[in-house]
């Protein structure tokens, strides 16, 4: 297997420089869906029917239409349709992040419900307007809450991203793809972009739980505290 | 009834209903700066509601709270954030805020809503805290403390934000029997250094030594009140007394 290790060996920073585009891309789109995420979530637990309806609809729409599905409509028809010429890369930014903060605003909706209600209570008995109490006594206990779900969405969105190369963003699958139909290694070079892939969710789920280690209140358990 | 020329409170003809059903029925009262109402009276009666209505933390659907000879207008949200400002607020389960540590419970308030710098709110707050016994657990969270001294943390919370009135919802209420002295003990210093309060509680040293006046609560309505000494003395035939009674008999059994 000499040609199918050199194969490997060649294009690896080829892939690799792929990679910091899939990077980029998660990145952004979890950021978009963080808030995105808090905003629904905040909307969907505070705001008044009409935009519980409407948001209850966006979140129904981006989990039940395909990620590809949207990923086309967006990049060859909504934008097109509105004259917005986003690059690959945005476009899957954002569709990424539109999706993932379809499902962040429900955990994060599930974390404020979770949280005892006393406390929102206490801070507005202090003077504290809604948005003060949101911002300062909700937001910073869901967002420790919500780490351990928010490691899956990333594993989920990282590989997600890799239908970009349908539309073209040279990312770790286009590289590999392109890379595999013209030495003809389909083996070799797939199972090395299984591996990257396999790392990068790795370290950034190691990564998380790093965090929420770093940011754990002693002696606090979200399950009947107090 | 008191009177009162010039009362700190006046609260006049309060109603609230949830769904169908009256939970405060026209309640009224007037308090005085420095006096201490005690509300006692079977559970579900309307004690909680009516506290909370008195900082509209449950906004009524009708009847007028006025505080230093000011009325609040409900429909102005910076009305309710200034009332809710000079009317602290204790409660039953103490709603700590469990992300913060207990000196950050208190500067939090002092920072985001009277605007004191960091160091400002810090001094203020470690005062507050050597004032409940609490100095050397400021770097501790709430789950790292007990009941007693978690109410008395709440208490310092309140106080740093300097109330004109103290609401107090059956403090004691969530503290094993252990623990309830070193609150009383609390909020005995309160009454003592003449802070005004309105205080729903079960306990009967606090009722008994502390009211000024006892408002017993039934069905949504004050349907008794008066100084503890007319209310439960020797052979009255009061609802409070009767009331207390029972709550004796509950603390002889338990004790
Ligand atoms: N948010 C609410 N929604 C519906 N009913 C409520 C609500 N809050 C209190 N109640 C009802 O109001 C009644 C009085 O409750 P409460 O004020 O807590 O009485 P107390 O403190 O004297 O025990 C109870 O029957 C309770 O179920
Ligand atoms: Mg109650």
């Amino acid at each position: 297997m000499p040609n199918a290790l050199s194969a490997v060996i060649d294009s690896l920073p080829y892939l690799l420089q792929g990679s910091f585009l899939t990077i980029g891309i998660v990145v952004s789109a979890m950021f978009l869906g963080l808030g995105l995420g808090i905003f629904m979530a905040v909307g969907l637990v505070y705001g008044n029917r009409f935009l519980r309806y409407l948001l209850i609809a966006y979140v129904w729409i981006f989990r039940g239409v395909p990620v590809v599905v949207l990923l086309f409509l967006f990049y060859f028809g909504l934008f097109t349709f509105l004259g917005l010429k986003f690059s690959a890369f945005t476009a899957v930014a954002i569709v990424l992040g539109m999706t993932t903060g379809a499902y962040q605003a429900n955990i994060f909706k599930g974390a404020i419900l979770s949280l005892p209600q006393g406390q929102l209570k206490a801070a507005r008995g202090l003077g504290m307007s809604d948005l003060q109490a949101i911002r300062s006594i909700i937001l910073p206990q869901i967002l420790r809450m919500s780490i351990p779900a928010w490691s899956n969405e990333y594993s989920i969105i990282l590989k997600d991203s890799a239908l970009a190369f349908v539309i073209g963003a040279p990312e770790i699958m286009a590289r590999t793809q392109f890379v595999a139909s013209r030495t003809y290694q389909h083996l070799s070079l797939y199972i090395t972009a299984g591996i990257i892939y396999f790392l990068l969710t790795w370290a950034g789920v190691i990564a998380l739980r790093k965090l929420e280690q770093y940011v754990r209140i002693p002696g606090y358990s979200h399950h009947g505290n107090q | 009834m008191i009177t009162t020329t010039n009362p700190i409170l006046r609260i006049h003809n309060i109603s609230k209903s949830f769904g169908s059903s009256t939970i405060l029925n026209s309640v009224s009262f007037e308090l005085a700066k420095g006096e201490i109402k005690v509300l006692i009276g079977p559970s579900g009666g309307g004690k909680s509601t009516l506290l909370q209505c008195i900082n509209c933390l449950v906004v009524p659907d009708s009847g007028e709270i006025e505080l230093e000879s000011e009325r609040v207008d409900y429909s102005r949200k910076q009305d309710l954030y200034k009332l809710r400002q000079k009317i602290g607020m204790i409660f039953q389960d103490f709603n700590l805020f469990d992300h913060l540590t207990a000196l950050d419970n208190i500067t939090i308030a002092l920072r985001k809503v009277k605007k004191l710098d960091k160091k400002e709110a810090m001094r203020r707050a470690r005062l507050e805290l050597d004032q409940v016994g609490l100095s050397d657990k400021e770097a501790l969270y709430p789950a790292q403390l007990s009941g007693g001294q978690k109410q008395r943390l709440a208490i310092a919370r309140a106080l740093a934000m300097d109330p004109k009135i103290l609401l107090l919802d059956e403090p004691t209420s969530a503290l094993d029997p252990t623990l309830i002295g070193e609150v009383i003990a609390v909020i005995k210093g309160l009454a003592v250094n003449g802070m005004t309060m309105i205080m729903a509680t079960h306990q009967i040293s606090l009722i008994s030594n502390l009211a000024d006046q006892i408002l017993f609560m039934e069905d949504g309505r004050i349907v008794e009140q008066g100084p503890p000494a007319a209310l439960l003395a020797a052979g009255s035939t009061s609802k409070s007394q009767g009331f207390c009674d029972r709550l004796n008999e509950l603390a002889e059994v338990e004790g």
